[in-house]
């Protein structure tokens, strides 16, 4: 392929998937996240934002069920002021927002959106994949690049230089990399199946071969995947667990919690400093599940091996399959909505315990027990 | 008295490791996103939110509702207030201002004595605790059910004499205690 096609298509997918699907994604769920709280606890939420028209000399707003609060929302953020209190050290304290937003967005690269695009160029056929980066070792980039969000959240708490800051970020440090260890492990079952890192590959496996936690078509209607779905549920739970704790959400959201920590590591921020860290948390959130969709539910695909109905390459099965991902990223972000306002937070030492003594062995033996099945059943 | 000796309820596994309440919790939040889901869904609020402006509460206000301080005239046009100013020195925030006035000599009310000259509530400092209206001895302030009390400016806030009689109006029924008076 030459190099400017490679090129070209690159920049297009970054522009396209980042501010045409992850950003608005981000923005929506703030706003789910608001509505969906909102009829969990018998309140309305922001059901007005709509084309203001009164503004230009017309009698009604159209409501618009709230739907444009987003951009609302984005312009209080821009038009507040950007307050840098006196106490703080500046250029950490500039640097930490970025820090929490830029590895959200860069784990995403590897991410399969859709299925594989074909176009001509020059009398040849080329096969764009769906991922900005078609690596072959998706997992270990995202784990590599979204630990780096720490960082973010570490010179936060210390560059604020104020109590509840700190503690906040110390929190999130220790529980990071608590729960680091048991995310990692938990998916090594999951990759010693598939025997494959690349998760463009590990998707286009399951819709032929069914989804890991749905084999129900194709290869998958065999003993050896039926008696893998223990290990894989298990696995599965382990690996959501660690996403919950690893993206700051209820009931793991100590580094930030409201209620004793005033705001946790971003109390000192305003504007869009906090606007970068709300962003970054939201985006971890989105991409979190999506590597989950990826590895357990078959990524793009449709179920029971719908999508063998489109021509590798065509551009609608590219569309219906971009259509299939991001259904499934919403179900899991509504989802995450719904743990968050039904479950309180965990005591410290209790989620530590989780973290250490039962998430961490659960993901360990679960590792032996796989080998254990791929290597008995055939 | 009996002791009662309690036994402490034995947890099951399962229910050590918070898994039934968490999954009951899960079951509760999502009902009550089901019951809601009709009204939501039509902008109608919920069984217990309601959508302000388009739908008030106001029929439903119980008599004991505090909303804004009002002044009083009685069945006779006589305005209760006779400036003794109790309410002004009880104010919590100190809300009420009164400048204490004279009634004239050929007034039917003269024996009366005094009547405020000015009276205004400053409705940005008032909380609505009542006290003005519980230590009233004329019966003369009144706490109404007007509660949107709105303005664009501090000074459109500040509710002068002729504003706190035009809410609260005519009140029957009172103690006329100078009526007898000679």
């Amino acid at each position: 392929m030459p190099e400017l096609i490679i090129i070209l298509s690159t920049a297009a997918k970054i522009a396209f998937l980042v501010l045409g699907v992850i950003m608005p994604i981000v923005a929506y769920s703030v706003y789910a996240e608001r509505r969906f709280s909102a009829i969990l606890q018998d309140r309305v939420g922001p059901n007005r934002t709509g084309i203001p028209l009164t503004l230009f000399g017309f009698k009604k707003d159209i409501p618009f069920f709230g739907l444009i609060q987003p951009l609302a929302d984005g312009l209080k953020f821009f038009l507040k002021e950007d307050f840098v209190p006196a106490h703080v050290n500046k250029f950490y304290f500039w640097l930490a927002p970025a820090c929490c937003l830029v590895p959200a967005l860069l784990t995403c690269a590897v991410i399969p959106f859709s299925s594989d695009l074909k176009f001509t160029w020059d009398g040849s056929e080329h096969l764009i994949s769906f991922s900005i980066a078609n690596l072959s070792i998706g997992p270990l980039w995202i784990f590599a690049i979204s630990s780096l969000g720490v960082y973010g959240i570490v010179l936060a708490g210390w560059s604020s230089n104020s109590k509840y800051p700190f503690l906040g970020s110390v929190r999130s440090s220790s529980q990071m990399i608590s729960y680091e260890i048991a995310m990692g492990l938990s998916i090594i079952p999951v990759l010693m199946i598939f025997g494959n890192l690349n998760l463009g590959e590990i998707v286009t496996f399951q819709a032929k071969n069914g989804w890991l936690l749905l084999p129900a078509w194709g290869e998958g209607l065999s003993i050896r995947s039926w008696i893998l779905l223990v290990p894989v549920l298990i696995s599965f739970i382990v690996f959501t667990i660690s996403i919950f704790a690893e993206t700051n959400r209820t009931p793991f959201d100590l580094p930030e919690c409201e209620t004793e920590l005033v705001g946790g590591y971003h109390t000192e921020y305003s504007s869009m400093k906090f606007a970068l860290f709300f962003m970054g948390e939201y985006a971890a959130m989105v991409v979190g599940s999506g590597l989950i969709i990826t590895l357990f539910l078959g990524g793009w695909s449709l179920p029971f091996g719908l999508s063998s109905w489109f021509a590798p390459g065509s551009w609608i099965g590219a569309l219906v399959h971009l259509g299939c991902f991001l259904t499934k990223i919403v179900a899991f972000i509504l989802f995450f909505i719904w743990v968050r306002w039904s479950v309180p937070r965990f005591r410290y030492d209790h989620l530590m315990r989780l973290g250490w003594v039962w998430l961490f062995e659960i993901a360990l033996v679960n590792i032996f027990l796989t080998a254990g099945i791929l290597m008995l059943v055939k | 008295m009996a002791v009662k000796l309690l036994k402490r309820p034995k947890l099951s596994l399962a229910e050590k490791m918070f898994l039934p309440s968490l999954v009951k919790g899960l079951k509760i939040t999502i009902g009550h996103a089901k019951k809601n889901a009709t009204k939501f869904f039509n902008r109608e609020g919920t069984d217990v939110c309601m959508q302000y402006p388009e739908v008030k509460w106001d029929a439903e206000l119980p008599e004991y509702y505090r909303g804004a301080p009002a002044l009083v005239t009685d069945e006779h046009g006589r305005e209760r207030c006779v400036s003794c100013q109790l309410c002004e020195f009880i104010c919590p925030p100190r809300a009420i201002t009164i400048l204490p006035g004279e009634i004239p000599k050929d007034d039917k009310w003269a024996k009366v004595e005094k009547a405020p000259r000015k009276f205004e509530i400053d409705m940005i400092r008032c909380i609505y605790c009542g006290m003005c209206e519980e230590v009233c001895p004329e019966q003369a302030i009144f706490l109404r059910k007007d509660y949107a009390i709105t303005g664009v400016t501090r000074a459109e806030m500040v509710h002068d004499k002729e504003r706190l009689y035009e809410i609260g109006g005519v009140r029957e029924g009172l103690v006329n205690k100078w009526n007898d008076l000679k």
